[in-house]
């Protein structure tokens, strides 16, 4: 993502430019390189998790649900992270870049904490006997992160000036992102149903199965490539969406003006 | 006792949910690109 623009206006409209930036779409040679590796890293997870990997010796096969889970969980946390970051720079900076990649990540975020929660209640009917607990601390906290970042995109759709949007935006970015820590500890600090980490235990010694470890990395880092598919292309679109917003309100001013003085000609 | 029933029904969600995102994304990429042009894109060098 450079800010030259050397094309030529209307050049090359039908056919990928030297660089693999292609006009008719939001794809480049990076989001072809993230696509095909997601692709294969995708073909592999399944491999792993839906076949090659034992069972757990307390969960039975509902283990291969966790292979889904927690990478959605994972991205939960980085994509929130990722509007956190983008939220204070552009506090920082005032800069559109920045609020962009805040809003497309705040996107993604909702989109993968949704299905962190879906996934972990079809775990919980087998296991807990029940889709949902509401006296566990987990669960709801990780509600109540999908629904503050779902008031977030909401805050964006009100209307109002570029600058205050993403102003306001950003303050709530910094608001809901308190709950991440809260989501995290949870399990450790209120101690209700849902079990504490495995992986990222305090020992640093995660007490698992060596390719039930290895399909779970293989996981995080599928779905993390699979983000930064999402991240290139949802920013591209939000780029291209303010470019349309931000032209046709040119073309209504220019559009008054001629009007106004096609008027004051008149009289 | 086999759990394969919630197993595919987690799985199929993620696949489903992830998979209509990602159709989203690349078709509304094709319609906003028809609209705006190149020399308006930051990302094209």
């Amino acid at each position: 993502m450079t800010d030259t623009t050397t094309n030529p206006p209307g050049a090359g409209m039908g056919a990928p430019t030297r660089s693999g930036d292609d006009p008719r779409n939001t794809a480049s040679k990076g989001t072809r390189v993230f696509g095909i590796l997601s692709l294969i890293g995708i073909g592999w997870l399944v491999a792993l998790g839906l076949g090659l990997s034992p069972d757990d010796q307390t969960q039975g096969d509902l283990v291969r649900l966790m292979y889904v889970h927690v990478p959605s969980a994972w991205l939960a946390y980085l994509s929130f992270g990722v509007t956190a970051m983008g939220s204070i720079m552009y506090l920082w900076k005032r800069s559109e870049w920045w609020d962009l990649v805040a809003a497309s990540s705040a996107e993604i975020g909702v989109l993968f904490t949704g299905l962190a929660l879906v996934t972990g209640m079809i775990w919980g009917r087998p296991t807990w006997g029940s889709y949902w607990e509401w006296g566990d601390a987990r669960l709801v906290t990780t509600l109540v992160l999908f629904l503050m970042f779902l008031g977030y995109l909401a805050v964006r759709r009100i209307p109002a000036d570029t600058h205050v949007r993403s102003r306001r935006s950003a303050i709530v970015a910094l608001i809901a992102v308190v709950d991440i820590p809260l989501v995290h500890f949870s399990v450790k600090w209120w101690r209700t149903l849902h079990q504490e980490a495995t992986v990222l235990s305090s020992d640093f010694d995660p007490k698992i199965d060596d390719l039930m470890l290895f399909t779970l990395m293989v996981g995080l880092v599928v779905f993390t490539l699979v983000y930064v598919w999402f991240m290139l292309h949802r920013f591209r679109v939000a780029w291209l969406e303010e470019q349309l917003l931000d032209h046709s309100l040119a073309d209504a001013i220019e559009a008054r003006r001629a009007e106004a003085v096609g008027t004051g000609a008149t009289t | 006792m086999s759990n394969w029933g919630y197993i595919i029904v987690g799985w199929s969600a993620a696949a489903g949910v992830l998979g209509a995102y990602a159709v989203r994304l690349v078709t509304r990429g094709r319609s906003l690109s028809r609209r705006v042009p190149p020399e308006r894109r930051r990302w094209m060098g």
